[in-house]
């Protein structure tokens, strides 16, 4: 399997502090692949700088063999869309219109369409109705279409959240802790719709605590310990690598 | 299922029949209240789009009123001696304003909200200061005798017959701003259901989520900056030709203020609220005129200057407005679960409220 | 005469007011992240207030720096009285609301002051009486009048006052943690409100102070004087860094003299035809600037989204 995206020698300083250094590891293409650390290693700078939040000082990502671009829209254009581990969805829309926004970047209506309406956009927004209403199906929350999403369980809200991403088109998924804040079976759940969504050809990119979910389910494992990588490779590998028990689940052991 | 065309022919009827039964009514100098009143209505539409829908705070839209005020008076008066029609004037000015306003977004737009609003507040001011001061723009004089606004052969400051009724002019021109209002609101309406209208709402409720889900914010927001800055300037050309008359001090930061308590106090982002902040905030100064005259009758002069306390009206509404009730008098379903959710969140998470205890 | 050196001391001297403006945007900007759009009325009211105190006792015979003194003294409790209203009916009630509706209410009260102080007094511009000796100071070809030694060294001292407070003292203490992060500093046993009302009173009363100066020093003011005043202002507090005390100190001075130079050559410089007219286009032009090229300021840092 080619890698999908390489992440060479990244680095990001806030205010002289390394944040994030040397940092470097290729996802394959159609893999799961997990990146976790104890709180603060450096995971959701990394998550930021990937979709073009930050710009990273040093080193950079190669996405599909070609260099990615900085802004954020860019970045989510050529095909990575991404969570947030603190959910940021547009929180007085409805789920159906928040993943309709998903659909943004892959249509085209402008300005004149929007106010002559040629069958062109009418036939375009029933496309984008009908395939946000798909999405939102296949992470299973239909019935919550017409819900503000503010009002959304919790466990839900995650779920929009990646009904929205995944309206993006993404090839890459990077979804940042999205058992958070769940009971196991949500967790379960949530499992089951990772691998539903991996089935349809989309790379996942998945920061988690859980650390028993990511050992379940990631193909491949990167480690991160004060932003730098102490470990890379198979769940089971990973596991009993000594820096990564002292650094980690050692500690979480003895917790 | 009858009812609704009933209703919108009902509706339609007393509009147009508007003019006629306030001259009736209350005299000729309310028909050209009710002119002013539309002319606002489609600067406060256009204002709406920038901060109603996109939620950029703009304190100089007046500026662009201006803009396209002063494009007619310069081009159809003896100002310079040219006398271009409106068909090329009405657009000249929509786009003149709208370049304007890509102009000024360009570089500000980047910029967190509070400093928008006072990089517009400048601009505002600067626009009026190069008018005071230009001699192209005749400076704080003003510019005099415009061109009444005229297509084809028909000139609207004229009276005309029609089926036996007499239209005078200023009844022209309420028709004219009438129909001119009409198309501005249902251009808004297909803005705020398309493909863009929902981008700018994104926008207004998470930027950084919006960016992530691959929305160009930037270009999304100059093209809510220039559309509203497209009706500002068609506002401007239309006043020009309907007043005769141009002067900066028709375009101070108090008119952008005014403007906004149309769209803040009837209710952001909803249509119907901002016509019905406009066409109130419009009419209402009406109301303080009397009471010149009455203090002057009771006291032999005048103590409170009624120019200051309708500004000062407009102030305190705006306050007001936000406290409570930030979604308007007539809100847009989505707007009032935004402003309110400061209130759920309070009512979910007592905890996060900075001032435990709650000795105030 | 030297040119360069007297514009620089009159663009100190101007600059030195701006600063005790513009540390009244930077702390409360430091600690509720909103631009008080009020507070250059504040200062307007400030200066009127004390233009009738002085008015009435020049009358009964009172006249030079004791009568300043006695205007500032009403000036200071009046805008106090102001501020921390201002801050209770339109900002307080607003904390947690979405970022546009204190933005909103701000702009409403500070046009509602105009108003106000138009209804009280007037919109004509008032005139001060000539009450303060004309005597000038002679240094390096320049020339320096005592009200505006007495400017520079009133700022001077208020300054020295407020860095004092805030760095040195108990409440200062609060003040520095609450900007750091309001909802921790409450679980540590602050009481933000209070901070925030006492930054609120600190301001306004730099505000009262910096009106009476700017009503002795120009000798004319109306009810839109604060206006173009706060605006510079808050320009030198984003110049210095926004929320930076030390900043708006410099940033005020800074702008002070820039403006002054650039009046003085401005119009040498473009021949007349960009005369002093502009002055405000350029004090705008450099907000501007400042808010694209360096919206952190000039010694500050580029701030880092939180996400």
């Amino acid at each position: 399997m080619s890698a999908l995206l390489r992440a060479t020698g990244v680095g990001k300083r806030f205010g002289g502090l390394s944040a994030l250094g040397e940092v470097s590891f290729s996802i394959p293409q159609g893999a799961i692949y997990g990146l976790i650390g104890p709180n603060g290693a450096g995971k959701t700078t990394f998550f930021n700088l990937l979709t073009g939040i930050y710009t990273p000082d040093e080193g950079g990502f190669e996405f599909d063999g070609a260099p990615l671009p900085g802004a954020p829209h860019a970045v989510c254009a050529r095909g990575i869309a991404r969570t947030f581990q603190n959910i940021r969805l547009f929180a007085s829309m409805t789920a159906l219109e928040n993943v309709m926004v998903g659909r943004h970047v892959r249509t085209r209506a402008g300005l004149f369409s929007a106010i002559f309406r040629p069958g062109s956009e009418r036939a375009e927004e029933r496309a984008i109705r009908a395939r946000a209403l798909e999405l939102l199906d296949f992470v299973g929350i239909a019935h919550r279409a017409q819900e503000v999403s503010r009002h959304l369980s919790y466990g839900d809200q995650r779920r929009l959240e990646v009904a929205r991403a995944l309206a993006t088109e993404p090839r890459l998924l990077a979804l940042d802790e999205p058992a958070a804040g769940m009971n196991s079976t949500e967790t379960a759940a949530l499992g089951v719709l990772l691998q539903k969504i991996r089935a349809k050809g989309v790379t996942i990119l998945l920061i988690e605590h859980d650390v028993k979910l990511v050992m379940g389910l990631c193909d491949r494992v990167a480690v991160l310990e004060y932003g730098r990588l102490i470990a890379e490779g198979p769940p089971e590998q990973v596991q009993h690598d000594p820096r990564v028990i002292e650094a980690y689940l050692g500690a979480e052991a003895g917790a | 299922m009858k009812l609704r065309p009933l209703l919108f022919g009902l509706a339609l009827v007393a509009v147009l029949a508007l003019p006629f039964l306030t001259d009736l009514a209350l005299g000729r100098s309310w028909v050209r209240l009710l002119d002013f009143a539309l002319l606002y209505a489609m600067l406060a539409l256009g204002l709406n789009i920038v901060v109603g829908y996109a939620g950029l705070l703009d304190l100089g839209y007046v500026a662009f009123y201006a803009v396209g005020a002063y494009l007619y008076a310069m081009l159809a008066s003896p100002h310079i001696g040219m006398h271009l029609p409106l068909w090329v004037l009405l657009p000249g000015g929509a786009l003149l304003a709208a370049a304007f306003g890509a102009l000024l977004g360009a570089p500000t737009l980047g910029l967190r909200g509070d400093y928008l609003a006072i990089v517009t507040m400048g601009f505002g001011e600067i626009i009026r200061i190069f008018l005071r001061n230009l001699n192209v723009t005749n400076g704080p004089a003003g510019i005099d005798l415009i061109d009444p606004i005229q297509l084809g052969n028909f000139s609207f400051s004229a009276t005309h017959r029609l089926f036996g009724l007499v239209i005078p002019g200023i009844y022209n021109y309420y028709f004219l701003f009438l129909g001119l209002t009409v198309l501005i609101v249902l251009m808004s309406r297909r803005l705020e259901g398309s493909r863009i209208g929902r981008a700018w709402a994104a926008i207004r409720e998470d930027e950084i989520a919006a960016r992530a889900m691959g929305l160009n914010t930037k270009n999304l927001k100059l093209l809510a900056f220039a559309m509203g800055a497209t009706f500002g300037g068609i506002s401007g050309v239309l006043f020009a030709g309907f007043q005769g008359f141009v002067s900066p001090e028709s375009f101070t930061m108090n008119e952008s203020v005014m403007i906004l308590c149309m769209v803040v106090l009837g209710g952001m982002g909803h249509l119907n609220g901002v016509l019905l902040g406009a066409i109130l905030l419009a009419i209402l100064p009406e109301a303080f005129r009397p009471l010149a005259q009455l203090q002057q009758q009771t006291f032999g002069e005048v103590y409170l200057d009624p120019a200051s306390l309708r500004m000062l009206l407009f102030a305190v509404a705006l306050i007001a407005v936000m406290i409570l009730r930030p979604e308007g008098l007539w809100p847009s379903p989505v707007r009032k679960r935004e402003l309110h959710a400061s209130e759920e969140d309070n009512a979910s998470t007592p905890d996060a409220d900075p001032a435990p205890g709650g000795a105030a | 005469m030297d040119i360069f050196l007297q514009q620089v001391i009159n663009g100190l001297v101007q600059g030195s007011i701006y600063a005790l403006v513009a540390l009244g945007y930077t702390m409360v900007y430091g600690i509720i992240e909103l631009v008080n759009f009020a507070h250059g009325e504040v200062v307007m009211v400030g200066a009127l207030v004390s233009l009738s105190v002085i008015e009435r006792l020049v009358s009964r015979g009172y006249t030079g720096w004791p009568l300043i003194v006695i205007s500032v003294l009403v000036a200071i409790p009046t805008c106090i009285a102001l501020g921390l209203g201002i801050e209770r009916v339109a900002y307080r009630p607003l904390r947690r609301a979405p970022r546009l509706a204190p933005l909103i209410s701000a702009i409403g009260v500070s046009i509602a002051l105009q108003q106000i102080a138009a209804l009280i007094w007037g919109r004509n511009y008032l005139h001060y009486p000539d009450i303060l000796p004309k005597t000038q100071y002679l240094i390096g070809g320049a020339v320096i009048s005592q009200v505006q030694v007495v400017i520079l060294l009133s700022a001077a001292v208020l300054m020295a006052a407020l860095w004092v407070l805030v760095q040195r003292t108990r409440l200062g203490r609060a003040m520095r943690a609450t900007a750091q992060n309001p909802a921790v500093a409450g679980l540590m046993g602050v009481d933000v409100n209070r901070i925030i009302a006492t930054t609120f009173v600190v301001g306004s009363a730099l505000a009262a102070v910096a009106g009476t100066l700017i009503g002795a020093y120009y000798q004319v003011g109306n009810h839109t004087m604060g206006f173009l005043l706060g605006l510079k202002a808050f320009t030198a507090a984003v110049l210095g860094g926004i929320g930076s005390l030390g900043g708006a100190m410099a940033g005020g001075l800074l702008l002070g003299v820039i403006e002054n130079l650039g009046a003085g050559y401005m119009g040498k410089l473009t021949d007349g035809a960009v005369g002093s007219n502009y002055s405000d286009v350029f004090a705008f032009l450099m907000l501007v600037l400042v808010l694209i090229f360096r919206p952190s300021g000039l010694l500050g840092e580029r701030g880092v989204e939180k996400v």
